[in-house]
């Protein structure tokens, strides 16, 4: 719990920015966006994230799994450089270039946002089956599992951490990365940030800014809490630790 | 138990890792395929659990060809254990050593109930260490609890490939003791597989010595050391043979039964009388009841009112299973240069001297000359 008491505090102070902003009424002759106008586009700007981020997990996770298997290993080499060049490619060119192909809006926002979303997905996935030890593996196999329990039993348990940790690091990103969108595509938190570059006004930008800031903050801390409820008790970094200190004193065995 | 006929194996790469390798593993026996690194020991090892496929021959487990059987089936019945344990990080020590119980579908209480029961067997209490991680146990613990999970579902057979290979000596060493006393009570039938030949001479009832995929010698351990079949395999077993071929004799093997015995009660003059005829220098004194009391030397005799004044207790005893190279050590001590050896009643059941191991020794040195 202790874990979500910063993100809450900073997620508080940014709702208080925007409570502040709201107060104002108008800046000089622009009126600023209400908490109505606000939670509008903060509700678009979210489903905008959560649909390309379920597209990604939906479709990455098992391109990962699937180009880690042996058979298949010959492709996941290069693809993972593949993925490593795919992130170099600015934001803006490629939301740009969704928006003339699909035209802008909803539905060309989602997709470069789950072009983006995707890459650290396929790649975390791939690197998380990759990194169960061929030990463990071969004791599995050695012992009568058959290649989909060493799968569903073994390999994705002690992967999932690093398919979790994947997952939130693009759906943080995103959040960013869809302000971008919604500039181009006129919805969400972007569309309160254009309006506010475009009249140069301080204070209207920061309604876009603020909650979006905000939303990375808090989907962050929940993913956070989701990865270590998914991580394997035995692989979690403070067990060890936690039962050394119980144990001080305690009974000393043959062989330790 | 186990047989393999003329088995082969080639890489894809062409590489002759096994060549007509034909052995026979009997049931309860425990055989140590042992060799240099990359001598085909390991694969002959996972062809057994079609871990690796052979490339000819047929490999048979108590008549049935195992190609025949289904393939997780058949490993179900097989322990398995190797030098990495790996052990599942994710799961409780419980948890791992149930891996194959779980496979069949066993009761989970059955589960935990053989988990506890061969976490106790392998010296870890069970209360403090079955729901622990592997992550919290140190690497002698984690072997221990790789060989525990090998034994599992209690499989007639078990494959180790070095199991005991990456733990300090000294662990090691109580390992493999312990594993010793486990398999008196289990008599399993074992293919082990190791490079290190004083482990392969001190767990093995066989060794099967391997050299670039060719099976060079399969014999019980004193015949490997005493009958080196060729230059190959006296080189490996090593220089100091004659040494280690003390290990795998016992007391019983080379005792004799002590041809001046005293009790207490004969007056020192009796016992000076007898000394002198024989031209010997001390003799044992027995107890009325047989019990081994300890040495009464000539020397001490000289000025000695009764013999218990001359008496010098036995400081060490050996039992007729004790390993020559412990009794040797246990000689060096001795005042008399020999030690008693007592059965379970401390009744005097026979003498080692040094005269004894030079003559096994010997005999060493007469088949090295050959």
């Amino acid at each position: 719990m202790r874990r979500l008491v910063v993100p809450f505090i900073l997620a508080a102070i940014l709702a208080g920015v925007t409570a502040w902003m709201t107060s104002l009424g108008t800046v000089g002759i622009y009126r600023v966006p209400g908490w109505n106008e606000v939670l509008v586009a903060t509700f678009q700007h979210l489903q905008l994230v959560l649909a390309a981020e379920g597209l990604a997990i939906l479709i990455g996770v098992p391109i990962g799994f699937v180009v880690s298997r042996r058979a298949l290993r010959w492709i996941g080499t290069p693809l993972m450089a593949l993925t490593n060049i795919g992130q170099t490619i600015p934001t803006l060119a490629l939301l740009a270039l969704m928006s003339i192909v699909l035209g802008s809006g909803f539905r060309a926002a989602v997709v470069g946002l789950f072009i983006y979303a995707l890459l650290p997905i396929v790649r975390n996935t791939y690197a998380g089956i990759q990194s169960v030890s061929p030990a463990v593996k071969e004791a599995a196999q050695g012992m009568g599992m058959s290649r989909w329990q060493v799968t569903s039993r073994v390999e994705l348990p002690l992967a999932r951490p690093v398919v979790v940790a994947g997952i939130r690091t693009s759906m943080v990103v995103n959040v960013g990365t869809a302000a971008v969108a919604g500039m181009i595509g006129g919805i969400g938190l972007g569309k309160l940030i254009t309006v506010g570059i475009a009249v140069n006004v301080f204070e209207l930008v920061l309604q876009g800014a603020a909650p979006a800031a905000a939303l990375a903050i808090l989907l962050d801390a929940v993913l956070g809490a989701v990865e270590r409820w998914m991580t394997p008790r035995g692989l979690r970094k403070d067990v060890r630790s936690d039962s050394l200190h119980k144990r001080k004193g305690a009974i000393v065995v043959p062989g330790s | 138990m186990i047989r393999l006929e003329r088995v082969s194996k080639v890489f894809p790469d062409g590489t002759e890792a096994v060549k007509d390798l034909s052995l026979e593993i009997d049931r309860g026996e425990f055989c140590v395929f042992l060799g240099p690194s990359g001598c085909g020991k390991t694969t002959s090892l996972k062809m057994i659990n079609r871990l690796i496929p052979i490339t000819d021959g047929r490999i048979l487990i108590d008549g049935v060809d195992t190609q025949q059987q289904n393939v997780n089936e058949l490993r179900r019945g097989i322990g398995y254990a190797i030098q990495n344990i790996g052990l599942f990080p994710h799961l409780t020590v419980a948890q791992n050593i149930a891996t194959v119980p779980v496979l069949k579908h066993w009761s989970r209480d059955r589960q935990r109930a053989r988990a506890r029961e061969l976490l106790d067997l392998v010296g870890m209490p069970s209360d403090t260490f079955m729901d622990r991680y592997p992550s919290e146990l140190s690497g002698g613990q984690q072997q221990r609890v790789g060989v525990a999970r090998c034994l599992g579902a209690d499989p007639p057979l078990l494959l180790m490939d070095e199991p005991f290979g990456a733990i300090d000596p000294i662990t090691r060493h109580k390992l493999q003791e312990e594993f010793l006393k486990i398999q008196e009570r289990l008599k399993k039938t074992i293919a082990f597989v190791t490079h290190d030949i004083d482990e392969a001479i001190k767990m093995g009832d066989t060794i099967a010595l391997m050299r670039d995929g060719l099976l060079v010698q399969h014999a019980d351990p004193a015949t490997l050391l005493s009958e080196p079949k060729d230059r190959f395999v006296r080189d490996f077993v090593g220089a100091d043979r004659v040494l280690k071929g003390l290990r795998l004799l016992r007391a019983r093997d080379v005792m004799r039964m002590p041809k001046l015995t005293t009790s207490l009660n004969a007056t020192v003059e009796q016992t000076i009388a007898r000394l002198d005829e024989r031209g010997r220098s001390w003799l044992s004194a027995v107890a009325e009841d047989g019990r081994f009391l300890g040495w009464i030397e000539r020397a001490d005799l000289d000025g000695a009112t009764s013999l218990s004044e001359a008496l010098t207790p036995a400081v060490a005893s050996a039992s007729p299973s004790t390993p020559l190279n412990e009794a040797l050590s246990m000689m060096l001590g001795s005042a008399t240069g020999s030690v008693a050896v007592l059965d379970g009643n401390e009744q005097l059941v026979g003498l080692l001297s040094f005269g004894a191991i030079r003559e096994v020794l010997s005999m060493d040195d007469e088949s090295e000359r050959e």
